[in-house]
């Protein structure tokens, strides 16, 4: 891709994020919420194809979009009555909770802009999937097989807590 | 090429929405939102330190893909116990339920 093509996608990606974003917490009604929060994973993982990550970027929208989102918006469907415009949907410590916010932000910012991160000049291999897959079959194999069982196990759980009695 | 402290500046600015978003919201599925957002700021860390600083070693997208493994546990652990909540004293409003709170 052209420099300048990758800066404007990154403008707009990051402009569509944050502003997502915010709206995801600010929004009155909660489930137009989980809509915004839609689209903030989906230009995140336009960000993930600008860092040249595509496998990331596909298992972004799958199990984020395609799974998490879903899941949401079924919590919210099933317990009824808080999706309303009328309900208040920020507690009491809103103002304290922004002043935190903004305070980490400055620090973290601050931090980040200033330390002399030590760039790579490398690129990346052209195609990374079969790479992925060779690390999670062999260096990674404890830690994927362990994903699997926590996966499992918050499959139980999950229908164990949801199940009528 | 993209400097990498806008990437970080980024996940920066998104990590502190989400916190505002679980600190500020009362209803306890907009506080896992929250926790999503944060969850993605973090994979984009990931994903930027991975391909400015070791681009060839690909390690920090093999750690996001067990943050969204984990992110996807969470999500569904956690809706389930908001129905639950839902389902035994008909709120989800995190301020209201302070059983073990004093």
């Amino acid at each position: 891709m052209a420099e300048p093509a990758v800066y404007a996608a990154f403008f707009i990606l990051a402009a569509v994020t944050l502003g997502g974003a915010i709206a995801v917490v600010t929004a009155r009604n909660i489930l137009h919420s989980a809509l915004f929060l839609a689209l903030v994973f989906v230009s995140v993982a336009g960000l993930y194809v600008l860092l040249e990550a595509p496998f990331l970027a596909a298992v972004q929208i799958l199990i984020y979009v395609g799974a998490i989102i879903v899941l949401i918006l079924f919590a919210l469907m099933l317990t009824r009555r808080i999706t309303g415009e009328r309900v208040r949907q920020t507690n009491a410590q809103a103002l304290p909770a922004a002043l935190a916010a903004l305070a980490l932000l400055a620090v973290l910012g601050g931090l980040v802009a200033t330390f002399a991160w030590r760039v790579s000049t490398e690129s990346p291999p052209p195609n990374t999937v079969p790479l992925l897959g060779e690390a999670l079959m062999r260096t990674y194999m404890l830690p994927f097989e362990v994903a699997g069982v926590v996966l499992l196990v918050a499959l139980v759980g999950a229908i164990i807590l949801a199940k009528e009695r | 090429m993209i400097p990498l402290y806008w990437y970080l500046l980024l996940a920066v600015a998104l990590f502190c929405i989400g916190v505002y978003g679980v600190l500020s919201r009362r209803n306890a599925v907009g506080i896992l939102m929250g926790i999503e957002l944060m969850l993605n700021a973090v994979n984009i860390n990931f994903l930027a330190f991975s391909r400015y600083i070791t681009p060839a070693l690909l390690t920090g997208q093999i750690v996001a893909i067990f943050v969204i493994t984990i992110a996807a546990a969470e999500a569904a652990v956690g809706l389930a116990i908001v129905i639950a909540i839902y389902r035994s004293r008909s709120t989800v409003n995190a301020d209201e339920i302070d059983l073990m709170k004093w």
